[in-house]
């Protein structure tokens, strides 16, 4: 339940700092992102639109240019040219043949139609000679006034084309001298404006007929196209085409993912339209937004991954301190619980004391009256009962000598730990210690051998601290021994300068993945509660404040040895020689 | 047995609140000639010793009422030439060593061989006459 609680707990804590990162590291980005974005596509927007424009805009130009060329090269053509020779389809003939040998294909054939509608001269491929265009739309209109530039239409010939009229004074009258403009040469040159892969050019007229031919189908209808214009745009900061009616501006809209720019031609009767696809007008900016979004979503699952394992990390560091912070009040409370077990021992050590010096003393006072109790005996033939009653004596005293032996050890260990250093000889700290722990290895089902070695030289040490340390490894083993039962050896040995202790068990041995961190403090593999993970680090820390070593050496299912070195104590080198 | 301290009838006082060990000292004491007297608590002691005189003081360490140490004292006071010997189940050095320092001529822990109390009682004596002499 408990643990349940924290994992929760640490979960929680682990969301709290993940989400926390997460939210302030990816607000600013996506502030950035969307400040960044709009104002980079408003602006590329604007210069590729005014872009588009000013291209427009030249074309639009240019081919105002060219309808103005053809009618300033008709009206020259009809001042500078004697009448007669306007009438005369052979004179006409020969002036056609001069134009297009000087101005290209443009002009497909010449013709001159009197007042009444009727063809008096033609040039050309058709047979168009003596045809009558009194009820042509195009001549009504030629004939209202001085020149005219005709809509595209069929006519006569059944093809479409558009013409250009000039009036020439004639007697009474006038005649219209009439030039037809090669339809696909004019259609090349409004769609030579290319741009991308979608941008093509086309003319309207006013009332949607197409005046280029068109190898396309664009996306809405001619008319539609023109009302969508003429409707009031936000878009067009100039209004709408109506306002605009032959100025020379060129408006835009966007309809259904595709952009239209428009500009009136021929004084407003035609509206020069360009049509591109969006996305290949913008090209740029959706590949730079495309660039975009794949930064900034990469940042996201960057900055989710940090934040993931920065909480992992952060989380875990705080677990460890927690459960250190947990393991250090326990050994706290251990402490203390020795520390009062220790007063009480030694409390219990001397009371018993007491009774034990009683019963010794009684036994002495036995033994005290012993000639006077031999004498009653003789006369009364019983002596084996002195021997029998000196023997028992003999044992009382024996016994509460021991006894006195083991309270004199609970005492010295209750004293508590005393960190002074002295000369110290090993065997007999073994011998306290072994003494203590007996008792527990037996329970253990451990047979425990100590191999004391006899020439060991003294080594400056505190004798309490050094009982904690052998105490330790000890308890350590029978722990690890359990219950199976093995055997403990605790040996000591002389090599060179050093003493050694050995304390090797045959218990599960200690695996390789946690061998490095058994001297770690708070480390244990005892369950929660049953070890504080310091013991054998505090074995380091004194056996290294004494200058010595500590090894440990174990071997999975074998057993495991640790060795402990303390330096002899250096004789000095006059001793030396006089030694021995 | 020696006989030789029976001549003088050395008096011993015995100071242990521990009746039943005071009474097996003095009988043990008594057998082998000394005069001895037991007194179970601090203040009883003090007012035996103020009654009469005794050679050597046998005191036990911890005690209900005055500890041993300044029973001790007191003997220090009223009696400076008689040996005390502390006797105590707590087997510290500290005691020991306080008991060394405030005059106490011995200290030995309990349960203690009683040969070696005797022989501790004996050099006590010697030091004792020597003081009077």
């Amino acid at each position: 339940m408990m643990k349940n609680n924290e994992d929760t707990y640490y979960k929680s804590l682990r969301r709290t700092i993940a989400l926390i990162i997460v939210a302030v590291s990816l607000f600013p980005l996506f502030l950035l992102a969307a400040v960044a974005g709009y104002r980079f596509h408003t602006s590329y927007r604007g210069k590729v639109i005014s872009h588009l424009q000013e291209i427009v805009e030249k074309h639009a130009r240019q081919i105002d240019q060219f309808l103005l060329e053809k009618l300033a090269e008709i009206q020259t053509l009809a001042t500078i040219t004697p009448v007669e020779e306007l009438t005369s389809s052979a004179s006409l003939a020969e002036i056609l043949y001069s134009f297009q040998k000087s101005f290209g294909g443009v002009y497909v054939d010449f013709g001159c139609v009197d007042s009444s509608g009727y063809q008096v001269a033609y040039a050309g491929p058709f047979h168009l000679a003596r045809a009558n265009y009194a009820k042509a739309e195009w001549f009504k209109k030629a004939s209202a006034q001085p020149y005219f530039i005709s809509d595209v239409f069929l006519g006569l010939r059944g093809l479409p084309h558009f013409i250009v009229a000039v009036q020439v004074p004639y007697k009474d009258s006038f005649l219209i001298l009439r030039a037809t403009i090669n339809f696909l040469g004019f259609t090349r040159l409004v769609e030579s404006v290319r741009v991308g892969e979608t941008g093509r050019a086309f003319i309207l007229n006013r009332q949607g007929e197409y005046q280029t031919a068109v190898s396309f189908q664009p996306k809405l209808e001619p008319k539609q196209i023109l009302e969508s214009l003429a409707s009031k745009s936000a878009d067009a900061p100039s209004g709408s085409l109506r306002a605009v009616n032959g100025a020379s501006s060129v408006i835009y809209k966007e309809i259904d993912g595709t952009l239209y720019l428009a500009r009136p031609l021929k004084k407003g009767d035609w509206f020069l339209i360009y049509e591109q696809n969006s996305r290949d007008a913008f090209s740029e900016l959706y590949s730079a937004r495309r660039f975009s979004i794949a930064l900034v979503a990469l940042s996201i699952i960057t900055v989710i991954f940090i934040a993931w394992a920065l909480s992992y990390k952060v989380v875990g560091r705080i677990e460890q301190v927690d459960r250190e912070k947990e393991m250090l009040s326990e050994q706290v409370i251990q402490t203390g619980k020795l520390a009062s077990l220790g007063e009480l021992a030694a409390g219990v050590a001397h009371e018993i004391n007491n009774p034990i010096a009683i019963m010794v003393e009684e036994a002495g006072w036995i033994e005290d009256l012993l000639p006077d109790i031999q004498a009653v005996a003789q006369s009364a033939g019983r002596e084996d009962l002195i021997t029998e009653i000196a023997n028992t004596v003999h044992q009382i005293k024996t016994q509460g000598a021991r006894c006195k032996d083991i309270t004199q050890k609970l005492l010295s260990f209750a004293r508590g730990s005393d960190a002074r250093v002295q000369e110290v000889n090993v065997n007999d700290v073994i011998e306290d210690v072994v003494g203590v722990i007996s008792q527990k290895a037996k329970y253990d089902r451990v047979t425990l051998k100590v191999e004391c070695s006899n020439g060991l030289k003294p080594v400056f040490a505190s004798p309490s601290e050094l009982q904690q340390v052998l105490l330790n490894l000890i308890n350590n083993s029978l722990d690890a021994m359990d219950a199976q039962g093995g055997d403990l050896i605790v040996r000591t040995a002389q090599e060179n300068g050093w003493v050694v202790i050995t304390v090797a068990d045959t218990g599960p041995g200690i695996p390789e993945s946690v061998l490095p961190r058994i001297f770690d403090p708070f480390f244990t593999t005892k369950p929660v509660g049953k070890g504080t993970g310091l013991g054998l680090s505090i074995c380091y820390g004194i056996v290294k404040r004494l200058g010595g070593e500590i090894t440990v050496d174990s071997v999975v299912g074998q057993g495991t040895t640790f060795k402990v070195y303390l330096p002899v104590i250096q004789e000095k080198r006059e001793g030396d020689n006089g030694g021995e | 047995m020696t006989m030789a301290a029976s001549e003088n009838r050395a008096r011993i006082l015995i100071v242990d609140d521990e009746v039943a060990y005071a009474d097996v000292l003095s009988r043990r004491l008594k057998r082998r000639g000394y005069e001895v007297e037991s007194a179970c608590s601090g203040k009883e002691a003090v007012q035996k010793l103020r009654k009469g005189s005794f050679d050597v003081a046998i005191v036990d360490l911890k005690m209900e009422d005055l500890s041993g140490l300044e029973v001790l004292k007191i003997f220090r006071t009223l009696e400076p030439s008689m040996p005390v010997i502390m006797i105590t189940g707590h087997g510290s050095e500290e005691a020991a060593t306080a008991g060394k320092a405030l005059g106490a001529f011995e200290y030995l822990g309990k349960p203690c061989d009683f040969t070696s109390l005797l022989e501790v009682i004996e050099k006590a004596l010697t030091l004792g006459r020597e003081k009077h002499d």
